[in-house]
């Protein structure tokens, strides 16, 4: 066989299992299973792993569930158990707040996702500076990244780089892009930015390309990549950490983490504690067909049995009216307009 | 009939639109629109529409205060510059609308708050934000009828209609949002969210209402006060409409609106400017009656504060 073209790689993993892996459990994962899962993590050598609710601080709330516990509550523990593994929380602007930031910087946390919509990176510069100022770890992330063209994301890296950021990752909230357009982007953005940046890249696997992509982000330039065990995350999940450590292993892509640990881990506790199969179900596949934001599944699959509409239409009809992360609200209200329409509800 | 002399202070998206706003009001003349970019869209159009313009910031204003007969202020800059911006035209005997998240002064929303504001006299009042001003009423109006544990508000915003002042201080947005919902809304905690949406073309504003009450809600009582809170908001707002709900499960109440502007500055999209434009000039409207009938007279300068 030939040696992989990327032998001699280097990359860093950071697991979600803790946070995108909360929308696939409803926010309900408790604090004990956390610490168990946090600590095998660590064991295994993943070097950075994210812990707090799965619309990150501030994302206790109707319209994003509640969470069994707080996320200080939730780093806190954590960070009692873990010995190498940097701990990091997700913030969107709009929800989490910098209050917030300082709180889970407190608790233990020392890196932080700051994620905007793909095109309103400036929505962050606040938010980047004040973790920066922290001295934590500071990652921009442009969620539906599939909405905006590569030259288009390049700019909005180049702003959040600009704002402090030392890593920016493309994100595939949707599990929509291809592999060429994940290739394409990273490619651009590692011309663009500066060679300190780090650029990440965090793949659903709606169109069964979380592995592939990822593979192809660490050819374009990535160094971290997003992942979780078992694909434990929103929509079909997330590229399984097992699998992708698997893949690098064959490749040659150095990852530091003991791939036989992870499938341990993804095998014996994450997948039994699943509340469903995550994979590429209809609905999952629809939100990476359709282009819509993975967290919209469990959701639309609640309003479809409400409201007496097939969740895959409801999912559609939110791709038409270009709906983002955050619009959960508009999950119920577009399933009434719906069922109005069709009779199934009164005026 | 004469009319209570006016300054626009933030030549932005919001600035702009007030003014268009005030130019067509019965007791409120807008005078001075203050900039800080002479190149600014806002200043042009002010100066096209006779007002006299400076690019000096609020400084470039104070000279002519008293000469110009100043009595109202508008402050659509931002939380930070608005502290001394109040300061310095307080001290001149201005009475101050702020429309920036600072919030020094009394909070008002008109349909909840406005009349029993006016017997305070206060010298700065507080619009609260857009999303503030668009989903208040409904959390008064809820808990009108029964008492609201928890209000939680989402505003979707168009990305076009969201300027950089906004933008680059979300937080204060949430804050005080957030704090309105429990102060106005009369919520025992409240908690807003903001979304920017890019979609072209783009989407008119949205604002979902969740209110959790304590007991079982009395849903005939709580839709009929929320379809008569719309009708007051519709007064000032005609583009507030309710389109979905009031919908009850379990204690949660979930109202779904949608707020189209008048297309004053930008198009009708942007109902997030009308409904904080229009609300501040309903404000200033209200204290400018009072002027004129003789019922408020503002403290002479060198009496203020």
């Amino acid at each position: 066989m030939t040696k992989s073209p990327m032998d001699g790689m280097t990359v860093k993993l950071h697991d979600m299992s803790l946070r995108d892996g909360m929308h696939a459990k409803r926010e309900q994962i408790p604090v004990e299973m956390m610490v168990k899962i946090a600590k095998g993590l660590d064991q295994a050598g993943v070097p950075y792993l994210q812990v707090t609710h799965g619309a990150g601080l501030g994302g206790n709330s109707i319209q994003h569930g509640r969470a069994l516990h707080s996320n200080a509550e939730y780093i806190s523990a954590v960070a009692e158990v873990v010995e190498n593994a940097v701990i990091s929380v997700l913030l969107i602007p709009g929800m989490g707040t910098m209050a917030e930031l300082q709180e889970a910087y407190d608790c233990g946390a020392r890196s932080v996702h700051v994620a905007t919509h793909c095109t309103e990176a400036n929505t962050s510069p606040q938010h980047i500076a004040f973790a920066r100022e922290l001295g934590m770890d500071t990652s921009g992330f442009l969620m539906m990244s599939h909405l905006n063209k590569s030259e288009g994301l390049v700019q909005q890296a180049l702003l959040m780089e600009s704002y402090g950021a030392n890593t920016v990752y493309v994100t595939d909230s949707a599990g929509a892009m291809l592999t060429h357009e994940v290739t394409e982007a990273i490619t651009m953005m590692r011309d663009a930015l500066k060679p300190e940046t780090e650029i990440g890249f965090h793949g659903h696997h709606n169109l069964g390309l979380g592995i592939a992509n990822s593979i192809a982000a660490i050819g374009a330039g990535a160094t971290r990549i997003d992942a979780s065990l078992a694909g434990l995350g929103a929509g079909a999940g997330n590229a399984p950490i097992e699998v992708l450590a698997a893949v690098c292993d064959r490749m040659g892509i150095a990852t530091g983490s003991d791939t036989f640990a992870l499938m341990d881990l993804a095998e014996d506790v994450v997948v039994p504690f699943m509340d469903h199969v995550v994979r590429a179900d209809r609905e999952a596949l629809t939100l990476g067909y359709a282009g819509v934001y993975s967290t919209f599944l469990l959701p639309a699959k609640r309003a479809a049995q409400r409201f007496g509409l097939p969740a895959r239409d409801i999912l559609v009809e939110l791709g038409r009216k270009k709906m983002i992360g955050g619009q959960e609200d508009m999950i119920q209200d577009t399933a009434m307009t719906m069922a109005r329409a069709k009779g199934l509800l009164n005026a | 009939m004469s009319k209570i002399r006016c300054a626009l202070i933030g030549s932005g998206n919001i600035g702009t639109d007030l003014m268009y706003k005030l130019l067509r009001s019965d007791v409120l003349e807008p005078v001075w629109m203050v900039g800080i970019d002479p190149d600014s869209e806002g200043l042009k159009r002010a100066a096209e529409k006779g007002l006299k313009t400076t690019a000096a910031g609020v400084d470039g204003l104070l000279p002519h205060v008293e000469a110009d007969g100043i009595q109202i202020a508008f402050d659509a800059t931002s939380a930070y510059v608005h502290v001394e911006n109040s300061r310095k035209l307080n001290d001149l005997g201005v009475l101050m609308v702020d429309l920036t998240p600072a919030a020094i002064g009394p909070l008002c929303v008109p349909p909840v708050n406005l009349a029993e504001l006016a017997g305070d006299r206060p010298m700065n009042v507080n619009m609260i934000s857009c999303a503030g001003q668009a989903t208040i009423p409904m959390v008064a109006a809820v808990s009108s009828v029964q008492p609201v544990d928890y209000a939680e508000i989402i505003a979707s915003l168009s990305s076009k209609s969201v300027g950089p002042g906004t933008r680059a201080n979300l937080d204060e947005f949430t804050y005080t949002t957030s704090n309105a919902l429990e102060k106005l809304g009369g919520a025992k905690k409240g908690k807003a969210l903001a979304i920017i949406n890019p979609a072209e073309p783009p989407l008119i504003m949205r604002n979902t209402v969740y209110c959790e009450v304590e007991g079982t809600p009395d849903q005939a009582a709580i839709t009929a006060s929320v379809k008569a809170m719309i009708t007051e908001v519709q007064r000032y707002v005609p583009g507030y409409k309710l389109v979905n709900g009031p919908d009850f499960d379990g204690n949660r109440v979930a109202i779904f609106l949608e707020v189209a502007g008048l297309g004053d500055f930008l198009p009708t999209y942007a109902g997030n400017l009308d409904v904080m434009t229009a609300a501040a000039a309903r404000t200033a409207e209200m204290f400018a009656e009072r002027m004129l009938d003789g019922t408020l007279t503002l403290p002479k300068p060198e009496m203020a504060q």
